[in-house]
């Protein structure tokens, strides 16, 4: 691990991959919450034409080019949905899937087909399929990093705005914002986004670098500048992770290695974020189940209690067993409530409430009521 | 007096068949107005149209007698609550400061200043407690509340709601109507769509009853007749056939 | 025209049509992008069952990748349930994740043998004809004809067998339900077709153009027609056709087949888009406009209708009125007129204008009541 953190080759590459995870991330946390998840996958299948065309008509494969070719078909392939979308009634999910598929077969064929070229220059052009971070020079690296600078002041500078497109795009119109435009724009930044991981994650699973670190940033805070930061940490760190993993191990696509980590982290965040996690709900769900279960067993020892004269009448926990045939913890509920001081243990063995017991009974009893 | 809102010939249509059919409304200055139909009615669409959300297949919306776009920012609007995702990560003060993103202009962020407008805008509608909630967190009735505090914000001249009372809890409704009635007394217009034909008059005192044509508007109790009321809803609904 | 070539012609037809029928499904009930997801998933079932069996072909694939694709449907709906990620945001992760998955075993540990990324994305259905089925000595064809040829049977059989039911729980779920047809197990039994169904198709033409097969022909054919048998029959001979033309294109090229085919289904798709009958953007141009003068001539006759006998009328009903009242440029109100007149709706007298009893009728029956 020490020799690569030396290692000028590795610096780059760890620069390169950190970068492109902290713009995908923090694009990806506004796809993630305008539903637009799936639209990522389509754009970063889509540009594979685009770098193939690219290379066919310069001949270069200086990565500011492919990339730019690569987010003009993006580009183009979010246009085609929305063409597809509003002049017909196909719905969104079956133009996402066909312009996703089309465009990316017609990539594999301008791929084959330059796979002919006499001077087979292609073999650069494969690793746009899985992403090759070892490939990352010094150029790329300056190149992802203006590229996705600009994505990002773009992002702060239209901070307030793009947030209320997220939210309420209508209100947004209703002040006059011109919500197509920026809706075009946060589109755009998306492309961007996306275009400038394609060397090193791959056009084929770039999409998961939109969506990830989102998806598990959204669990660890409710607020959207928060949000996007940790989104573009985690990122950051998937990115570094992966590509550190891959150049280190044989045979390791870094594209690959990389969504995995990326997948760790949402499961992670998933189960145990507090507040949201599934660990923390099922916290919850226990503590509200067994609040429920002791607040069932006063109530029928206030029942109990207005049979009789006084509350302070002990009743035998067979009795209690009667009303709860299958309460298997009474016993660990009735101490728990004596131990609150809400009900007492009389000399018999019998139960009864005490007074601040009988008051909490008559405020569930009004909360009910109300 | 002037009108605020003055609708002449409005006609909408969704896909060649119309929603509004020639339209003509007068909203007096300072009027509580509810809009009533049957659904379907074109109400939202009245309310979208006159934001200039929705482009009419003809006629022509005044306000204060200019278009909507030049007095956009004396217009204040209340969607209904379902549009939005309350799922999204962000706070409770965040959403009504969100009204004064007209005002502020491109770039600038809110302030102070502008924080304590928000903090006022929930204060009058009960809220100010929760400012710093999540807003997964409200109940129907608080969201309710939160989009008119954002409303409030705007200090507009005009009011559009979109069915404000639709399934919100006692309290809020109380709270709501109060709102109201204190913005008519400082002299603004509100439309608000309504539903429950019970309250109209005890709440408003002007109605539009619509479907797809302007069945009657005017003073409640003018206006708000069986008679008119038949014609609104009265099993055999009104309608325009599609232009095929 | 080969033995051999004839051969490639017939896997690649039937495999474009065993996908097109769980596809058409998967387009109405706007699932589209679960072919998206399960084609990618079900990478590490195939590559997990070719370790074990060292056959792309073999039965034991098919029924390991059809468990790995439920497995994406479960896990999807698993992720939906716990309301932390939204439907489209869980697709895209669990896909990924597992394509990733998949991916990286291949780049491990098969490196060097008969399965390559190559093979995973482009397929290899030049090679089809090379592995053929013999029992017994003799020589019965592609051994891929019949795997494909018998998922499409099966395709088809399910298809045929719960027509109606299928049908009723595209379009009422609601309804299905309530007539017992659980459509919560016909889902699972159309996923799990689709995932058959995606590793049968693997073979020939990789996992992400099997996408473009499942949802190209389909949406191609709703632009065709309303009826849900038609829909069938179209996607059937459009995905033939392009199975067929795309290997004559790719043996012009020599490019990639599965890449060419899914090139045709685009090409079939921009083709209908423009030109279908009621659907296609012409047809849609034209009667816009066609109903852009029936609806200003409704207008007319009913603004004249509303004000005819009235004190206003004089002011009302002439033809330079029209202009501000509806808001029409001269031209197109003197257009109207004229088109109203031609009719026999209206007539001019003088500067004003006076509805014939034709014209009366039509104002009336649009405002009708119900």
């Amino acid at each position: 691990m020490e020799q690569f953190l030396g290692d000028y080759t590795f610096r780059t590459v760890a620069l390169g991959t950190a970068i492109l995870g902290a713009i995908s991330g923090a694009l990806g946390a506004f796809a993630v919450l305008r539903r637009q998840s799936l639209l990522g996958d389509a754009v970063s299948h889509a540009a594979l034409p685009g770098i193939g065309l690219a290379f066919i008509i310069t001949g270069s494969k200086a990565p500011l080019i492919l990339m730019v070719g690569a987010g003009l078909a993006g580009w183009l392939a979010t246009v085609v949905v929305l063409v597809i979308t509003t002049t017909t009634r196909i719905k969104f999910d079956g133009a996402l899937g066909f312009v996703l598929s089309v465009f990316f077969g017609i990539g594999l064929v301008l791929l084959t087909f330059i796979q002919k070229f006499p001077d087979a220059g292609q073999a650069g052009l494969d690793s746009f399929l899985f992403g090759q971070a070892a490939a990352l020079v010094e150029q790329d690296v300056i190149t992802i990093a203006v590229l996705g600078g600009l994505a990002l002041a773009v992002l702060v500078l239209f901070w307030k705005e793009f947030k209320l497109l997220s939210f309420d795009p209508e209100f947004a119109n209703s002040l006059v914002l011109p919500v197509r435009r920026l809706d075009l724009g946060l589109t755009t930044l998306l492309v961007v986004a996306i275009v400038i991981g394609l060397q090193t994650v791959g056009v084929v699973l770039m999409s998961a670098m939109i969506i990830a670190p989102a998806a598990a940033a959204r669990q660890w805070t409710d607020n959207l500048g928060i949000m996007v930061l940790i989104s573009m940490v985690i990122g950051a760190l998937s990115g570094v992770g992966g590509a550190l993993l891959s150049t280190s191990m044989s045979n390791l696509p870094t594209g690959p290695t990389i969504v995995l980590c990326a997948s760790g982290v949402v499961l992670v965040s998933v189960i145990i974020a507090p507040r949201r996690g599934l660990v923390w709900e099922q916290i919850r769900r226990t503590l509200q189940a067994r609040r429920l279960r002791s607040e069932a067993i006063l109530l029928d020892l206030f029942e109990l209690a207005r049979k009789h004269d006084s509350y302070e009448h002990p009743h035998m926990e067979a009795a209690l067993k009667v009303m709860h045939p299958n309460a298997s913890t009474l016993r660990r509920q009735l101490r728990s409530l004596h131990s609150k001081g809400l009900i007492s243990v009389h000399s018999t063995g019998g139960w009864a409430l005490t007074e601040e017991g009988m008051n909490t009974c008559k405020g569930l009893l009004d909360k009910r009521v109300r | 007096m002037a009108n605020a809102i003055e609708v002449r010939d409005l006609t909408v249509a969704y896909r060649e068949s119309p929603v509004l059919w020639d339209i003509d409304l007068d909203v007096p200055s300072g009027a509580l107005m509810a809009i009533v139909g049957p659904n379907g009615a074109g109400k939202t669409t009245l309310i979208q149209a006159i934001l200039s959300l929705i482009k009419p297949a003809a006629g022509q919306i005044r306000i204060f007698g200019q278009p909507y776009r030049s007095v956009a920012s004396s217009v204040g609007y209340v969607p209904q609550r379902g549009s939005v995702d309350w799922d999204f990560p962000t706070s409770v003060l965040d959403v009504v400061l969100m009204g004064l993103y007209g005002r502020l202009g491109w770039v600038r962020r809110p302030g102070r200043d502008q924080r304590t407008e928000a903090m006022a805008a929930l204060d009058q509608v009960g809220m100010a407690e929760l400012a710093h909630r999540q807003i997964s967190q409200l109940s129907g009735g608080q969201q309710q509340r939160v989009f008119l505090a954002r409303a409030l914000v705007q200090d507009a001249r005009i009011y559009l709601m979109d069915e404000p009372l639709q399934g919100v809890d006692a309290t809020t409704e109380r709270t709501i109507i109060e709102l109201l009635r204190t913005l008519q007394s400082l002299g603004k217009t509100v439309m608000v769509v309504h539903h429950d034909l019970q309250t109209v008059s005890s709440y408003f005192d002007e109605v539009l009853l619509l479907n797809v044509r302007r069945i009657a508007s005017g003073p409640v109790s003018e206006v708000f007749t069986e008679a008119n009321l038949r014609l609104t809803y009265g099993g055999r609904v009104a309608i325009i056939k599609g232009a095929t | 025209m080969s033995l051999f070539q004839l051969e490639i012609q017939l896997v690649a037809a039937v495999v474009a049509v065993a996908c097109a029928l769980p596809g058409t499904f998967l387009v109405l009930r706007q699932m589209a992008m679960m072919s998206d997801a399960i084609s990618h998933a079900i990478l590490p079932g195939i590559v997990v069952g070719f370790f074990l069996t060292g056959n792309l072909s073999s039965p034991i694939l098919i029924l390991g990748g059809a468990a790995t694709g439920l497995l994406t449907v479960v896990l999807v709906e698993w992720m939906r349930k716990t309301e932390l990620v939204r439907e489209d945001a869980a697709i895209g992760l669990v896909f990924s994740a597992l394509f990733a998955a998949g991916v990286i075993l291949i780049a491990r540990y098969a490196g060097d043998v008969h399965l390559d990324t190559d093979a995973v994305l482009l397929g290899e259905l030049a090679f089809a004809p090379f592995d053929r089925l013999q029992i017994a000595g003799y020589d019965l064809g592609p051994q891929s004809l019949y795997s494909t040829g018998l998922v499409g049977l099966l395709c088809a059989a399910f298809i045929i067998l719960f027509y109606k039911e299928l049908k009723l729980a595209t379009f009422d779920s609601a309804l299905c339900a309530t007539l017992g047809f659980l459509p919560g197990l016909l889902h699972y039994a159309l996923m799990g077709l689709v995932s058959m169904t995606a590793v049968a198709a693997f073979d020939a033409v990789g996992s992400i153009l099997v996408v473009a097969l499942m949802v190209g022909p389909p949406i191609s054919a709703y632009l065709l027609t309303n009826r849900l048998d038609r829909m069938i029959l179209y996607s059937i001979l459009l995905a033939v056709t392009a199975a067929v033309s795309g290997y004559w294109v790719a043996h012009l090229f020599d490019a990639s087949i599965a890449g060419c085919m899914v090139a045709i289904v685009g090409v079939q798709f921009g083709i209908l888009l423009c030109i279908a009958p009621n659907q296609g953007l012409l047809a849609a141009w034209r009667r816009r406009k066609r109903q852009r003068w029936q609806f200003a001539i409704k207008m007319l006759v009913i603004h004249l209708l509303q004000h005819e006998g009235t004190p206003e009328a004089e002011r009302e009903c002439r033809v330079d009125h029209l202009q501000d009242h509806l808001a029409w440029e001269k031209p197109f109100a003197e257009n109207v007129v004229s088109r109203a007149s031609t009719k026999r709706l209206l007539n001019p007298v003088g500067e004003s204008l006076e509805l014939t009893p034709a014209g009366r009728e039509l104002a009336r029956e649009a405002i009708v009541h119900r």
